[in-house]
Order: C-alpha cells, then structure tokens, then sequence
C-alpha cells in the first residue's frame, strides 16, 4: 500500500516537473559548483527514481561519493553501491573517488528533497519530520505531495505539521487565493512559535487583507513569546542557580560549618571533573556498551577521590591553622596552586573532552519553553545532592556529631566525640561533595586544570551572601543569585550583568553582614 | 580575590622596573655586540606561552618553530652558520611578555623573535622591540590599527579574513541580519567596529545588527543563544559573527547544538576556531558551521602535504593537527631566512629593510609577498566544519588579497597609510595632513 502511494505521489511530482525529468539526475552530483549539486538534488527527488531516497540520505550522511565519467557510488560500512541501481559494485578504485561537495545550500536542498520524499515514510515520526522540513524548506514542489499525503493522513499530530507545512508552503509562493492565503496565516499564527514569526515576518508584498492579518498574528505571537520568555529566564536562572548551588554546597560546609577559608575547594572541583574524565576513558576501554551510564558510576567515585583528597589536606594541612584564617588563605591557595600544576602535568595542559552522554543532548519543546536536558539534569542532580547532604547532616549519627563539634566543640569532645577526626570527615564531606559536582560542571564547563579558579569567588559569593553556616540559606542564595544573573543578562549584556550583580550584592552585605539568614543563638555569637 | 591582585599588580611592577633598569645599560651595546659574535649559531627567540590558558595554542607554535629551525639546518642553516631556537616561556602573563622579551634581546642576543598570540601580549611587548631595535614576527589574526618598524604581521588583517567572510554571507547565504558575538577584550571588539561600520555601509540598518560580549571563560550561554534564536525569527536570514576566543567556543557550540540551532538555519561564521580548537569537541552538531582563515589543514596542495607530513613526524604524532597561525610562522620564517641571505647578515636594520618585497611560498599553492606595511598578502578560504573537525573549503578568493593595516571603514584610521621604504618609513602617514603620525601606535 505505502509503496503505491508512494509511486503516486511521484508521479504527481514528476508531472509538476517535466524539465527535470528527462536527464541523468545522478550527473550533477559530480559538479564541483555547489548550486548545480543543489539543483541536481532537486532533479533526483522529482525524477521518481526509486534510489532517490538511498541517495540523498547518503549524502545526507556524508556517504555519497561520485567517481570518473559521473559513476556515483554509496559508502555503506566496507561496500561501495552503485548509486544508479543500488546494487554492489565490484572493482571500485577508491582512490578515484571524491565525495559530493557539500555546503550549507546543498544540505538544505538535501532537507528539502528528504521532507517531500518521506511524506508518505511508515512511521508517524518519520512522518512528522519531514512535514517539518518542508515547513522550513518551503519548498514549492512538495505542495502536490503534501495535499496527497495530507488527505490520507490519520494521526492527528501528523496532521497539524502537514497542514501548516502546507501553509508555509503557500505562502511561499504567488499562486495561492487571498482566501487561501488568509487560511495559510491563521493556521502559522496558530503554530505560534519563533519559526512560524520568522516566516510570517518574511511575508512582504501581500494584499492588505492579509497583511492585516499577519500583523495582528505577529503582535499575538509577541505577546506570548513575552510572557514564556519570562518563564524560560526562570529556567535560565534555575539552571545558573542549580550550578553555583553545587559548587558552593561542599565550600557550605567547609567554610559555612567549619569556617574554614579553602581556596583550594574550586580544586576538588576539578578533580571531580578529571575524575569523570578517567572514568570515561576506561569505561569506553572496558565496557564500550555502557557508556552512556559513566556519568553514574562517576559520581559517588569523584565524592571519593575529593573527600578522599579533602580529608588528606585536613590531617595534614589545615588542622595545624585552625583559628588563623590569614594563613589557612593563604596555605590553602598555594595548596590550590599546586594542586593544579599536578593536574597539568599528569593530563597535559589542553583540555580535555568529557563526552555528553546521549540522554543529555538536546532538548525538549514545553510550550514556548526550550528545555535542554544536560540543564534540567543537572537542576535536578543538585536538588538531589542538597537533599542527601540535610539528610546527611539531620538523621546520620555522624551528622549530628558533626553539628554538636561545630556547635560546641568542647562540650562535644567532653561527651567523648573525637573533635579531630570529626573535623576531618566534615572537610572531607565538603570536599566530596565539590568533587560531585565536578561531575555536573563537566558537562557545561571545560575540563581543564582551571576550571575550578572560575567557580571559587561564586561559591564564596552564594555562602556569604546565603548566610554562613545556614544550608537552606546556600539553596536560596545561589537561586536568587542565578534567577537575578539571568533576568540583567538581556539587558545589561553577561559583562554588565555580572558586575551588577557585585555590585548588588556587596550593597546587600553592607546592610546585611551575616547574609540572608544569619545564624542565631550563643553559638552564632561565639 | 582582590588582596591577591594587587600583590601580584605589584610584583610584576617591581620586576618590570628592576627589568627595565637592568635592560638600560645592555641595550646600549647590544648592537655593537650583535656584529661582534659573528661566530657560532644564529639565536632565534621563541615567545610563546607554554602554560597558563593561552598554552594550549601557543604551545604548537612552539613546536612549529623548533621544526622549522631543525629543518633549516639539515640545510645548511643561514650564512653558512648554524641556527638556534631560545625558548622562553611567558606563561600568559602579559607583562612577562616584555620581560622575556628583552632578555631574549639582550641576554640571548637573538636575532629575531617568533612569538605571542594575543593581542594584549603583543601590545606589552611593542616598545620592547621598539626601543632594542629587534624584529618581532606575530603569527596570528589580529585587529589590524597598527604597523611597526619592528615587527612582522604574518597574521591576517581585518580585510584579510573579517571582511571577506561578511562578504561571502551576504553573496551566497543571503543573510540580512548579523549577530556580532565576541568576547570582552580589544580584538573582538575592534574587529565589530569594522564590522559594523562595514555592514552599515552596505545599507545594514542599525536594528539588523545585534552586538553582545561575554568575558573569557564564559560556560553559560543559555540566554545569548536563545537571543540569537529570537533575533534570527524576524523574517530576515540571520547569521552569528564569532570573535569568541579561547575554550569559551566549546560551550557555546555545544548550546547552539542543544537548542536545535542548525547552520543551515543560522550559520556561525568564526575567526578564532580552528582544526586545534575544534580537536577534542563533538563536532556532528557543527558541521556546516563556518570558519574563515587562511589556511585550512585541509587544503589539498603538494606544499601542504609535505608539510603535515613533516610535522607528523617531527611531533612523532599522526594526529596532530595543524592550523592557520603555524603557515603563518612557516612564511614568515622563510621570509626571514630569505631576507638574511639577501641582506647578507642577521643586522636588524639590514634585515628589515630587506625584508620588504621579499616572496615565498605558502601552503594553499600560492605566493606571499611582504608589502611596504609590515604585512602580506594572503588567500581568504572560508570553510565549513565537517563531521571530522576539518573544514571543507567552499570558497576563496581569486587572487591573494594585500592587507589594510589602517581600516578605510574607521573614522580616524581611513587616511592612514604605513609605508616603511624610505624616504616615507612611516607607519601611520595621514595621506590627507601629509605628516607623519611619529612613534608606531
């Protein structure tokens, strides 16, 4: 049945263009002129060819190669298949072959020459998409498929992408009615997002009729893009926040809990991000299928190797400084230096490419909202990791010993709590849970030996400005802080932005010293 | 923070100082010096950034110059005499530059420097070279505003890359709208000024062109992609203009990629990502994405060949890639061993009178010539990213194109020209007051 409709619909294409049908459709693949590519492309969707589709979608994928005297050959693994009739081909030279030139114009022809070709594809999905393409190739041609496929058509979902690719395809060219024409803009102005404005906003030389109407659907489509731009500011703001919540909740610790000044804490960063690093690499090595899940695995090993780290620098470091702030700074600097140049010269001073597994590229449509996944993962791993670290602290016996050191230390170490070793499993609790975050940050940051200089002033920033010593104030700080950044940026420009957001902030700490929320009680005063 | 900025502040300070006072009193033989070690191997001084964030472009140039060098002497070296690179490393930290710089000058007595990459190291080490008599070669694309006496710009000038690739959107992508996007710093920001001044003379009305910075090191770009992503819904063809420097790219190409921003819809045109940019970043949702140097590893010449090949086995790394800036210390270190030989000796006022006119061959199968302003001439090749992280060229100019050292499209700058033969030897001639500006800017 589907092949049927398919032949069809060729036919009903090959009449719509005669001209092209009589040459060799595969001849202007060789030409090294990329608009004679694009118009055999073109040819080739029309001709009724049935290799039509194996061909373009080899090109698509960078697999079609063209050799002397106009031979075209598809690249499928080690094969070489003659283009013209898609069967193997023997005794292919590859050293006389060349790829078919491709630019940015041939590519959309490509887009184009697919979306008419798989209107009538057996999955809706497959469907869809090609509607899709022809809604932005707009491509005249398609129109005589696409009524086809659009009275045949059963999938509702299908069906609304088909019929406002056949408006944008209307609308594209001169012969359409002003009925049809004003029918065309109500069903784009109904679609409602940024392409559909980017395609009525082309409109030029219309009847007044429907120019009234494409002006009146562009102020309606402005009017809600407005209002979900400030929904997608929110999210920008949630991600922003969602990321210096992480690398400031071990420094919430470090320094909010114990007081310690670390500069070395973007560090435990890094080495979470590095950590990510090995673990991918030896995952690919030994376990090729699993990649997707080393970010997983990544996680509580980079919480072993920071805190692991962090504990080490307390015993033999900090602890010797405890109650001189001016040179646990400057120690814990210099320890970040160091830190940093054995990083450097155990994996190279370049960046190093942490991969993006495949369930956190892209994104989805939620109404106006774009929401890219690596962001809400990462907006949901930080609501995870705070939780787990306030339940950490709230119900686990370590935890409360933690909080009655810092409380009272010696009334603690009086009730026969080991004050020392304590303060070293809280550094070290901090430090694991920067290292975690490194994991997070390398999806959106690059994973070099400085990446943690970039997070230690914000991270400083959310705990002063939160409150120190207050995990729910860090929460609301780094939201506030992200949502604030987020809503100056348009205006203000990243540059602009960030310094009034200093600015903004050091007015607040001046009114305000202890932040948000402030500690109460005798220990606050202590 | 701020404590450890001024105690660095004033470190350097007090080490420039004491440089600059030490740097006086050899600065008066140095020249008789130079003529008197006529024996033993030619020094030639390499300044590059070995560490800190720039080392991860500097750091191949280094290689390209031990190369070079090593090559030179398996051919005799240069008049008859044996060449030797002097490494120093600068470690991205811009005053070092001008330190390093007189000790290679002074201590090592080299006769000519190959070196920095940013715009802001070589505007540190200028007077340097000004005020020792040396020659500086600058292997990278830059804003232009500027010739010197001593220094060689092998890098491409605004008109030599910036220009040509507006051009090619305008003619064969048909774009309307232009998003000028760089990072916060004096490049980007004088390369837009031309751009700008350029579009608007090309009728480009103010509302079509939208400008943003964002400082080094930026990892957020959420809101400036999905702004570009607006800016590009007005019914016009848009395309984004990127001066974005350094690893900054890397996240913005992977937001474009994730908010489904494809180059057939709106293409990004860069002038800072190259093949050892993109080295290390998943390219798939690139491809298509554009580039314009002057130079493409790709490109497929005799020359270009032998020189990856070269360049493979002197790194002992199949992998490695090269890159517009390496050509550039490729010609201009055959352009300096050709000037030596026809000058006779590695004298620097000598050798740059010499220089000028002098012609060698580039890796894209043609000629660069060193004009009168201290810059050559080059091909502009627009390339497209492909699945690999190579570019595919999909257009060039004719001919090679001479550099506008002085934009025509800046006001201040458009009756400057730069001419060092004499009797003129001026870098900045007002053509219109017929008097020189003095001092190199």
């Amino acid at each position: 049945m589907k092949h049927v409709l398919c032949i069809v619909a060729l036919l009903i294409m090959v009449a719509a263009a005669p001209a092209f049908a009589q040459d060799d459709p595969f001849a202007g693949l060789a030409s090294e002129n990329f608009d004679d590519v694009s118009s055999a492309v073109a040819a080739l969707a029309l001709s009724g060819n049935k290799q039509a589709d194996a061909t373009i979608t080899a090109l698509r994928d960078d697999a079609l190669y063209v050799g002397a005297n106009g031979a075209a050959y598809i690249h499928a693994g080690d094969a070489w298949i003659d283009a013209r009739t898609g069967e193997k081909a023997a005794d292919v030279n590859e050293d006389d072959l060349n790829p078919v030139r491709v630019n940015n114009a041939v590519r959309r022809a490509v887009e184009a020459a697919l979306g008419s070709l798989n209107l009538f594809s057996a999955t809706p999905e497959a469907r869809a998409r090609a509607a899709e393409e022809v809604f932005t190739s707009r491509n005249p041609a398609a129109l005589p498929a696409l009524t086809h496929a659009l009275a045949q058509e059963k999938d509702a979902r299908v069906r609304r992408v088909m019929a406002q690719a056949r408006a944008a395809v209307q609308l594209a060219g001169s012969d359409a009615s002003e009925r049809d024409r004003l029918a065309a803009v109500a069903v784009i102005a109904a679609r409602g997002d940024l392409e559909a404005r980017n395609l009525l906003a082309s409109l030029s030389n219309e009847p007044p009729a429907v120019r009234a109407a494409v002006h009146a659907a562009l102020g309606t489509i402005d009017r809600s893009q407005e209002a979900w731009e400030v929904a997608q500011d929110i999210f920008y703001g949630l991600s922003l926040g969602s990321v210096l919540l992480l690398a400031a909740a071990g420094l919430a610790i470090t320094f909010g809990v114990m007081g310690v000044i670390n500069m070395a804490h973007g560090e435990m960063v890094m080495l979470g991000a590095y950590t990510t690093f090995v673990v991918q690499g030896t995952m690919g090595r030994i376990a090729p299928g699993y990649s997707g899940w080393s970010l997983p695995v990544a996680v509580p090993l980079a919480f072993v190797v920071a805190g692991a780290i962090g504990i080490a620098i307390e015993r033999c470091l900090i602890r010797f400084l405890y109650g001189r702030p001016l040179e646990t700074l400057l120690a814990t600097w210099g320890l970040s230096l160091v830190l940093q140049q054995a990083v450097r010269s155990i994996f190279g001073a370049a960046n190093r490419q942490v991969a993006t597994p495949a369930w956190m590229s892209g994104a989805t449509q939620w109404g106006g909202l774009t929401i890219t996944w690596n962001r809400l993962v990462i907006i949901l791993f930080a609501a995870l990791v705070m939780a787990a670290l306030m339940a950490a602290l709230r119900y686990t016996p370590l935890g409360l010993r933690m909080r009655a050191v810092t409380q009272n230390r010696r009334m603690a170490a009086a009730m026969g709590i080991r004050a020392p070793w304590i303060d070293a499993l809280t550094f070290g609790l901090g430090s694991g849970v920067a290292g975690m975050a490194g994991v997070a940050l390398s999806q959106i940051d690059n994973v070099s030996p400085n990446l943690g200089q970039g997070y230690i002033i914000d991270s400083f920033m959310v705990v002063v400005f939160g409150g120190v010593g207050n995990l729910w104030g860090t929460v609301v700080s780094a939201m506030t802080l992200g949502i604030i950044n987020k809503f100056l940026e348009p205006f203000a420009g990243a540059v602009l932005g960030k310094i009034l957001v200093l600015v903004l902030l050091i007015m607040f700490i001046q009114r305000k010293p202890r932040g948000l929320f402030p500690l109460k009680g005798r220990a606050a005063e202590a | 923070m701020a404590h450890f900025s001024t105690l660095s502040r004033r470190a350097c300070l007090t080490s420039t100082v004491a440089a600059a006072t030490l740097g006086l009193i050899p600065a008066a033989w140095s020249s008789a010096r130079a003529q008197g070690a006529a024996a033993g191997p030619i020094k030639i001084g390499v300044l590059h950034s070995l560490s800190g964030t720039m080392a991860i472009s500097e750091t191949t140039l280094k290689d390209v110059m031990l190369m070079l060098i090593e090559d030179q002497n398996k051919k005799g070296g240069v008049l008859g005499r044996k060449l030797e690179a002097v490494v120093v490393d600068p470690a991205s930290n811009w005053p070092l530059f001008a330190e390093k710089a007189r000790q290679l000058i002074t201590v090592d007595k080299v006769a000519a420097v190959f070196g920095c990459w940013t715009s802001v190291s070589r505007k540190s080490v200028l007077p340097v070279f000004e005020e020792l008599n040396s020659i500086l070669y600058y292997p990278v694309q830059y804003e232009g505003e500027e010739s010197s006496r001593n220094v060689f710009y092998t890098g491409a000038a605004p008109n030599q890359q910036a220009i040509p690739a507006v051009d090619y959107l305008m003619t064969e992508e048909k774009v309307q709208r232009w998003v000028l996007a760089g990072t916060d710093y004096v490049y980007p920001r004088t390369t837009n000024k031309i751009l700008e001044a350029y579009l608007r003379s090309k009728g480009v009305a103010s509302a079509d062109i939208m400008i943003n910075y964002t400082p080094f090191g930026q990892s957020d770009w959420q809101n400036i992609v999905a702004q570009i992503k607006q800016f590009g819904s007005a019914g016009k063809k848009t395309a984004v203009v990127s001066t974005i420097n350094g690893d900054a790219n890397v996240p913005f190409y992977k937001e474009l990629g994730n908010q489904g921003i494809k180059a057939t819809d709106i293409p990004v045109v860069a002038f800072s990502v190259g093949e050892e940019e993109l080295a290390g970043v998943d390219t798939k949702p690139l491809v298509g994405h554009l580039a314009a140097w002057n130079y493409f590893e790709s490109v497929n010449t005799p020359a270009n060949k032998t020189f990856i090949n070269e360049w493979h086995a002197f790194t002992k790394n199949p992998k490695r890639t090269t890159n517009d800036p390496m050509e550039a210390h490729y010609i201009g270190f055959n352009m300096w061993v050709k000037a030596v030989q026809k000058a006779g000796t590695t004298q620097p006022d000598k050798v740059i009178d010499a220089m000028i006119g002098v012609t060698v061959p580039n890796l894209t199968g043609g000629y660069a010539a060193m004009m009168p302003n201290h810059h050559i001439t080059k091909p502009v090749l627009i390339g497209e990213i492909r699945a690999d992280g190579q570019f595919n060229v999909v257009w060039q100019t004719p001919g090679t194109v001479v550099a506008n050292e002085w934009s025509p499209y800046l006001e201040g700058s458009r009756d400057l020209i730069a001419d060092w033969r004499s009797p003129l030897s001026c870098g900045n001639f007002n053509v219109v007051s017929g008097k020189c500006g003095g001092a190199s800017k």
